[in-house]
């Protein structure tokens, strides 16, 4: 199954089961969590489901290009849905059978992996979803976000697509996985369509980000956060909060954050994810 | 009689929890089975990802039936009274009996409490076991309140074959299952343990976690040989791995011998702790076979051979990743890392590493002089070293292989086997019973980090308080026991805490306050108040799992002495002395020598410590006392000198006989003044010949 078959498998799948199918959302983050989509959403009491693709960023884990399975920008499939259905671990089982994951020929388990996210004050109970020793998701129930407590409780599902990919076309290099599944010359790889942007990135990532501008741009997301959440203005605030942690991850891989440090930093962001996470509770109404 | 099985059918439970979990279920039903006064025969638990399991046998249909009399009041009191009692007993008043008693006519009351029915003090005791029930971590799910370690979904709950009424939470209890995920998923009805244990098998779930672990073994073992490989045991992995399947199906899978060229350390790690493999050596030469053994859940319906190819593509690329690490650190010097040690912080309030590392060098160039074969540049070189691996990119990825790392790197860029062996050793013991470094370089580092650790956190007031010991203080200092003791150093040990304190000085501003004798005097109390105390405490904790008395250290220790090496010789003869009949007899006299002395030092408001006069001694035995104690405490203080604690010891013996006949023969509240006082001063003398040796007084019995 080709890249673009698999994941638009995974959206009709999940549209089947009443998901909204949202798009990538537009700015640069670490994780499909980060979308204001599942942040946001799995606080108060409406029920949600939700699924999209998101671009992922991680510039520590860029490699030039030149490591058959990392990447510092990678594609991550997201399911959110709450309150979590009883039946959910089975309706994410349909979903590895929509994309041709046999479960009766390969080994699929459910290995304790709690979840945490220091800089959103978030965290959850579930596993690492492993298929033949790979990891190819991830499975939680929120039990927090922003330091408030998640009720009722949303199942997140988060798919590495580009490991699932690779799992399921049975390739040993990313940059080998057949992208578009078209035949002869049009067909394309995701090293055809990624190969050259992963050097780059990554040199950029690493060599050529201007930390004074990356400080700079930390600490002037800060300040538009606070006076955005000061004007009541959850949303936009929130995207000053996605920036600083961006922001924060380049200069954590220009090696200028030391351990100490890296602490404050994060607990900064933290604390502008709890702002706009209470700020969202109250525009809504919602009790605490 | 009927059995009782309940089973607790959940999502996938964390393997590490499974254990202790089922043992909690049995504890908790148990006790609350005999609270309600009921017996059982044998109650036995098991765990598997999905389930917690309990079987208790031999219980009886209901608890037993209560009857009891009680008196109330005589039949002439106030009718409020009677009221009362009736209430109280929870009869009428035809329910009541007269009888006459030696004092008086009195009203009795029959109380009968039918037995309560099993099925309903287990409803009871299930439901507050389910609420209750101690997960390391729990949380909630869907729309509900209750806890769980993952999604509850069902409950058997069968008492003989009837099912007890019972509903948590909207989940009702029933006696139906699920077997394998995956093999056997309908739901089944089972009416006993033996049925619910049957059909499991059959439903491809081993309910015993021992049988899963045995089916491991025995299937690894099998494939090893097969191979012509050693399967490598490893009992924790074992307890892990049987955690992770209901119906276990061990395979064999293989990498590319070319990545046998990163050290096997990294190797073993990835496979071991990532992937959850057993790693295989072979038969020869005992290094790592580029074959494992991985656990699967599955009876695959190709035999397994897709999942043991998949396996082998992910084990390759995490280990292409490793291999990518150790050539980009082998590009560099392990020595061109020292610079960027800069950039991380140690502690926010004792410097950064690299301050830390220059702390370390001039610790461990000193302790060299004390460690016997000790190249003081060596020492200095490895401990300049030791943290550098810490920037590598192998360490960044995997933080356990650091120490490991460094050695490799070291010797990359040529440094001495003993240079790079300490570099790997630094951090060990890593606790009680961890292996100490014995070569005379990997001693002096080890003993550096842990010194500069100890003494920098001291310094900062953050010392550990009851369990809290965020910086691992307590391992610290036992560390620092083992080493000097194990390896016999005789060490100054006061001294050398004082040295490290030296360079801390610029930091200690905020705790000392401004200027060099604010912060000597901060470092004074830090080291009589806490320091020291807290060495002396780590050494009894130490010595007491050795079996050494505690009381016998403070004696010892007592004397002012920092040698940990002489300090333990010296316990260890008086241990020894002590255990002896003229040991015993003279803590014995000794310690009725100090009662009196006390008692009279209290009532006369005066010391008697002071020498025997010799010219006020009226009775053979009291001049006999007097000549041997003029002998043994100088014979006593020789050996002592010399260090030879048994002939001190010996020494000390020879006072048996002359106190014991001192005691029988002599009063010593003579009723002459003069003769009275010189009889205490003999006493004193006593008690400080005794003392040269240790402490008396703290020694106990």
């Amino acid at each position: 199954m080709p890249f673009q078959k698999m994941l638009l498998t995974l959206q009709n799948y999940w549209a089947d089961q009443g998901c909204v199918i949202l798009q990538p959302y537009d700015m640069e983050m670490g994780a499909g969590t980060f979308h204001p989509a599942t942040t946001l959403k799995a606080l108060g009491p409406e029920p949600w489901k939700a699924a999209y693709v998101q671009p992922c960023r991680r510039p520590t884990d860029g490699r030039y290009g030149e490591n058959p399975m990392r990447l510092q920008h990678y594609y991550q499939f997201q399911v959110i849905l709450k309150p979590s259905p009883e039946n959910m671990q089975e309706l994410y089982l349909g979903s590895l059978k929509a994309i041709g994951i046999d479960a009766e020929l390969h080994d699929i388990r459910f290995v304790e992996d709690d979840w945490e996210s220091p800089t959103l004050g978030a965290w959850g109970l579930g596993w690492e979803v492993w298929c033949d020793g790979m990891e190819v998701s991830q499975y939680t129930y929120f039990q927090q976000v922003g330091g408030f407590d998640c009720k009722p409780v949303s199942g997140e599902l988060t798919y590495g697509l580009e490991r699932l990919a690779m799992f399921v076309q049975g390739v040993d290099n990313v940059y080998d996985l057949d992208f578009n599944g078209a035949p002869g010359d049009e067909n394309k790889t995701y090293g055809d369509v990624f190969l050259e942007n992963e050097r780059q990135q990554s040199a950029y990532n690493f060599e050529h980000a201007d930390t004074d501008k990356l400080f700079e741009d930390f600490k002037k997301a800060q300040e538009e956060c606070a006076k955005l959440l000061e004007a009541e203005l959850p949303l936009p605030a929130y995207e000053q909060c996605i920036k600083s942690s961006h922001t924060f991850n380049l200069l954590d891989a220009r090696g200028v954050i030391s351990v100490t440090e890296r602490q404050a930093y994060i607990g900064r962001v933290r604390d502008l994810a709890k702002g706009c996470c209470e700020a969202w509770i109250k525009k809504n109404g919602w009790e605490v | 009689m009927s059995d009782l099985l309940i089973e607790l059918f959940s999502e996938e439970i964390p393997a590490r929890m499974q254990k202790k979990a089922s043992e909690d279920l049995r504890d908790m039903m148990t006790a609350a089975l005999k609270e309600a006064g009921l017996t059982f025969e044998i109650a036995t638990a098991y765990a598997t990802p999905r389930r917690l399991t309990l079987t208790v046998t031999g219980l009886p249909e209901k608890t037993a039936d209560i009857s009891e009399e009680r008196r109330g009041p005589r039949v002439d009191a106030p009718e409020k009274a009677l009221e009362g009692f009736m209430r109280g007993a929870g009869v009428t008043r035809d329910q009541l009996e007269e009888r006459e008693e030696k004092k008086g006519t009195f009203f009795f009351a029959r109380i009968e409490k039918p037995g309560r029915a099993t099925t309903e003090v287990v409803a009871e005791a299930l439901e507050a076991t389910v609420r209750n029930f101690p997960w390391p971590k729990s949380q909630r799910w869907g729309d509900g309140n209750l806890r769980w370690v993952r999604p509850l979904h069902s409950i058997i709950c069968l008492f003989g074959s009837a099912i007890v009424d019972l509903e948590i939470d909207g989940i009702k209890a029933g006696n139906t299952t699920r077997g394998h995920r995956f093999m056997a998923p309908e739901a089944f009805e089972v009416s006993d343990f033996a049925d619910y244990s049957a059909k499991l098998l059959d439903a491809k779930v081993v309910l015993d976690p021992a049988m899963r672990m045995a089916k491991i073994a025995e299937a690894a073992e099998r494939l090893a040989a097969e191979r012509g490989v050693d399967w490598v045991e490893d009992k924790g992995l074992l307890a892990e791995v049987a955690g992770l399947v209901e119906w276990p199906v061990p395979l064999m899978g293989s990498f590319d011998p070319s990545f046998m060229e990163v050290p096997e350390e990294v190797l073993i790690l990835t496979m071991k702790k990532d992937q959850k493999y057993f790693v295989t050596r072979d038969k020869e030469n005992g290094k790592l076979a580029p074959y494992f053994i991985t656990v699967s859940n599955l009876e695959a319906k190709d035999g397994g051979a897709a999942v043991a190819t998949g396996n082998g593509r992910v084990i390759a690329a995490r280990l292409a990743d490793a291999k990518f690490f150790w050539e980009q650190d082998l590009k560099g010097k392990l020595e061109d890392n020292l610079p960027a040690l800069k950039d991380i912080v140690f502690h926010i309030e004792l410097g950064r590493m690299s301050d830390r590392v220059a702390r370390m060098k001039a610790l461990a160039g000193f302790l060299a002089e004390y460690i016997d074969g000790c190249d003081p540049a060596e020492a200095e070189r490895a401990a300049e070293l030791a943290k550098a691996d810490l920037v590598s990119g192998m360490v960044y990825e995997f933080p356990e292989v650091q120490g490991i790392m460094g050695r490799y790197y070291a010797k990359a860029q040529g440094e001495s086997d003993a240079v790079a062996d300490a570099i790997r050793d630094h951090y060990a013991p890593a606790g009680p019973s961890d292996a100490c470094p014995s070569a005379p370089v990997s001693v002096a580092v080890a003993l550096a980090e842990k010194i500069d650790t100890l003494v920098g956190f001291f310094a900062i007031d953050k010392r550990p308080t009851g369990s809290k010991d965020p910086y691992a203080l307590r391992r610290a200092a036992l560390g620092i026991l083992r080493l000097i003791t194990e390896n016999d150093i005789r060490l100054p040990l006061e001294h050398v805490l004082g040295l490290a304190a030296r360079p801390l000085k610029p930091y200690l501003e905020l705790h000392a306050g401004a200027g060099e004798d604010a912060i000597l005097k901060h470092l004074e109390e830090t080291f009589e108040q806490h320091l020291l105390p807290f060495f002396a405490d780590r050494l009894k904790v130490q010595q007491r799992d050795l079996g050494v008395r505690h009381d016998l250290i403070d004696a010892v220790y007592a004397k002012g002495d920092d040698d940990l090496v002489r300090i333990l010789a010296r316990v260890s003869a008086l241990s020894a002395f002590l255990d002896t009949d003229d040991g015993a007899n003279l803590l014995a006299g000794y310690k009725r020598a100090a009662n009196i002395l006390k008692i009279e030092e209290k009532k006369d408001e005066r010391s008697y410590d002071q020498a025997a006069d010799a010219g006020l001694l009226h009775d053979p035995e009291e001049k006999a006392l007097h000549g041997a104690l003029a002998t043994a405490t100088s014979d006593a203080a020789a050996a002592l000198n010399a260090e030879d604690f048994e002939k001190a010891m010996a020494a000390l013996s020879t006072l048996r006989a002359p106190i014991d006949a001192f005691f029988d023969k002599v009063t010593v509240n003579a009723d002459d003044a003069a003769v009275r006082e010189n009889r205490l001063a003999l006493l004193s003398e006593i008690r400080s010949a005794v003392n040269t040796v240790a402490d008396f007084s703290l020694i106990e019995g």
